[in-house]
């Protein structure tokens, strides 16, 4: 079957996305509600959208980094410039995030083509070091001179003097989509399971489908070959008449819009922005997500947010005493220790879990989550055709 | 008047002056050849074709326009293919997508945004790309990853990509060099074949006197940054100062 200009390996390739979006509340609630395991269980709506949120970010980082190799720093700004596009529209207009979520793509991309016309003409390092000044110097912006706009330290948000001009009388009285209330779920419950399923996630899944099939057509686009052939030979391709500037700027913009979108979404879940949003440590972490799943592949961007913001929820909720629970059964001084030691790497710390498992992954799967997948694939086709002697293809990563 | 003119065209880097004083017409349709020993400045006067260096005196027109400060992918849109010392090519991408890419370059020009058309739909460039592989001998190969290739493909294939955007002048540094003898015959053929399917003018350097023998048609001998003599093969192989030049001054 074919769908949507798509080839028949990509129309089931983005099927099987779909579904897995739709059915995300139910796969990630393995485990009964009260078990030892439902520390383990994801299926709560401000964590699920995140995955959305956080997928979306590391998709559109992608088309600039997967594709061209160019390595921005600063990406956290345009998330900023996203939420607080939202909020303003909140407080002018009301609570629907339609007009919000416009204004941020717009803004984010005048933002981006600012920021990408400058940082790129330099590559390399160079350029990396340009974006993240931007981005820092945004910030800084955000806390000092523009507070009038962002509201400094305190953080945007929405006050009942707010004029809300298309606020009527039975509006919801927070983000809502045509009145689809975002922080509104419907819950099911089957034996000891719970399932939540909630519209503020959906909205944000049918959003991030959307920009996933975005990222699919420029995969494989003319467009999308000229960024590949950046990342590899960019003498080449001046060399074959092709100007590269206009292609990386290009990417940049739409990278930034996508950037934009995910802060607008943030705030459409909740309806605040702040500037932390814009430090560099959010710029850092769609990075490690790229690379951890798999930069310049389709999926590995959504892996790589999912298989972070995962570990994050579960690394920073153990505490004491689910550690106590856990070792309990070991003699007194052991158990002593072990907890010491694992206070490195759970709650706050678990940035320093973080970072082994991404040396982990960089040392041993070059080409992150996606490579693993491969690897596992091949190995189990290879068993299957053993004997035949028949080589698996290397296929082209998706 | 030539197809490109280089006038007094001179180039100095820190203390060394690596060209001076160098002029040269090349007609159109010929081919071409730049000679002469090691460091004698040939690639040098190509970057200044090709938009790489900007030469300190001097001008070159090609087809009575004045390439100087022109970037490299605006001199290409000219008409200018430039094949280099070591084949530049897109590793990571297949044999297809390269020459896919100069099809494009050639029906689109320098920059045009697509992001919503799929490749594998642009009927037409994906012929012009079979065709040009099968004119080379690629055919076979143009799933594989252009990086794995051998050395001899990828100049093969580098030269398909030029060739795909129909240049009306090819440049080509050094297309044997380091290649076996079986490959630098292919090759030798490859550009004959060329020569005689289209019209395209060359100007080619090469130190195997084989490979310039078995093409050019005119020669230029370059030493130390300047022309010492041009003139047609047969009279430029008992010049003594080419000689001299090639074997210094015990010759
Ligand atoms: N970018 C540069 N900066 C400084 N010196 C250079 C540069 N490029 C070339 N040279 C010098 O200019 C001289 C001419 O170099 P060029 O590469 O043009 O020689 P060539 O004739 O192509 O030699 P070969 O046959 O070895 O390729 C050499 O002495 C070289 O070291
Ligand atoms: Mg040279």
């Amino acid at each position: 079957m074919k769908m949507l200009g798509l080839s028949q390996r990509d129309t089931t390739f983005l099927l099987i996305v779909v579904f897995l979006t739709l059915v995300t509340p139910i796969l990630l609630q393995p485990f009964p509600e009260g078990s030892g395991m439902a520390t383990f269980n994801a299926g709560y709506p401000d964590l699920m959208q995140r995955f959305a949120i956080f997928g979306i970010f590391a998709i559109g980082f992608n088309i600039l980094f997967g594709l061209t190799g160019y390595l921005s720093f600063g990406h956290a700004a345009f998330l900023g410039v996203g939420s607080y596009s939202v909020v303003w529209m909140y407080k002018l207009l009301g609570y629907n995030v339609v007009p919000g979520i416009l204004l941020a793509v717009i803004v984010s991309a005048l933002f981006a083509l600012l920021i990408g016309y400058v940082s790129l003409r330099r590559s390399g390092i160079y350029f990396s070091i340009l974006t993240l000044a931007f981005a820092q110097m945004s910030y800084n912006l955000a806390y000092s001179v523009l507070t009038p706009l962002t509201n400094g330290e305190t953080g945007l948000q929405v006050y009942t003097n707010d004029p809300q001009v298309l606020m009527g009388e039975n509006s919801p009285t927070s983000p809502h989509f045509f009145g689809i209330v975002m922080n509104e779920s419907a819950k099911l419950n089957v034996g000891g399971w719970e399932f939540t399923f909630n519209n503020g996630y959906y909205f944000c899944a049918i959003v991030a489908i959307l920009v996933f099939y975005l990222s699919l057509r420029i995969f494989r686009s003319p467009f999308g070959l000229m960024l590949r052939a950046i990342k590899t030979n960019q003498t080449r391709l001046n060399y074959t008449g092709l100007n590269s500037r206009p292609y990386t700027l290009a990417a940049f913009v739409i990278s930034g819009m996508y950037a934009g979108l995910a802060g607008a979404l943030m705030a459409s879940m909740d309806p605040l922005a702040g500037a932390e949003r814009m430090q560099w440590t959010a710029s850092g972490e769609v990075v490690l997500m790229t690379i951890l799943g798999g930069a310049g592949t389709l999926m590995g961007p959504i892996l790589g947010a999912g298989f972070i913001k995962y570990f994050e929820n579960i690394f920073s909720k153990i505490n004491d005493n689910m550690l106590h629970q856990w070792f309990a059964w070991m003699p007194d001084g052991i158990e002593d220790f072990l907890i010491g030691l694992s206070h490195f790497f759970v709650g706050k710390s678990w940035h320093l879990t973080l970072g082994l498992l991404f040396m982990l992954v960089v040392i041993f799967l070059p080409g992150g989550l996606v490579e693993g997948g491969q690897r596992i694939a091949k190995a189990v086709r290879n068993r299957r055709s053993k004997g035949d002697g028949a080589e698996a293809q290397t296929q082209p990563a998706e | 008047m030539g197809i490109l003119e280089v006038k007094n065209v001179g180039k100095r880097f820190g203390g060394l002056q690596a060209l001076s004083d160098v002029n040269l017409s090349v007609q159109e349709n010929t081919v071409h050849a730049i000679i002469g020993p090691n460091g004698a400045g040939k690639s040098t006067l190509l970057n200044c074709f090709v938009g790489k260096l900007i030469p300190d005196t001097g001008s070159v027109m090609f087809n009575g326009q004045s390439v100087l400060g022109l970037k490299p992918h605006q001199i290409n849109q000219m008409g200018i293919s430039r094949v280099f010392q070591t084949p530049e090519i897109f590793g990571d991408l297949t044999v297809m997508e390269n020459v896919m890419i100069s099809c494009f370059a050639k029906r689109d020009g320098a920059f045009r945004m697509h992001p919503f058309e799929t490749v594998a739909h642009e009927r037409d460039i994906v012929e012009q790309a079979e065709q040009m592989l099968t004119d080379v001998n690629m055919i076979d190969k143009r799933h594989m990853h252009a990086a794995s290739m051998s050395r001899g493909d990828k100049r093969r294939l580098e030269m398909a990509m030029c060739l795909a955007q129909e240049p009306r002048l090819l440049l080509l540094d050094e297309p044997t060099a380091g290649m076996a003898r079986a490959d630098t015959n292919n090759t030798i053929d490859l550009l004959k074949e060329i020569k005689e399917k289209r019209d395209i003018t060359m100007a080619i350097i090469e130190h195997d006197m084989h490979v310039v023998f078995s093409l050019a048609e005119r020669i230029t001998v370059l030493a130390q940054g300047t022309p010492l003599v041009e003139d047609t093969p047969e009279n430029i192989k008992g010049h003594p100062k080419v000689k001299e030049a090639y074997l210094g001054e015990a010759a």
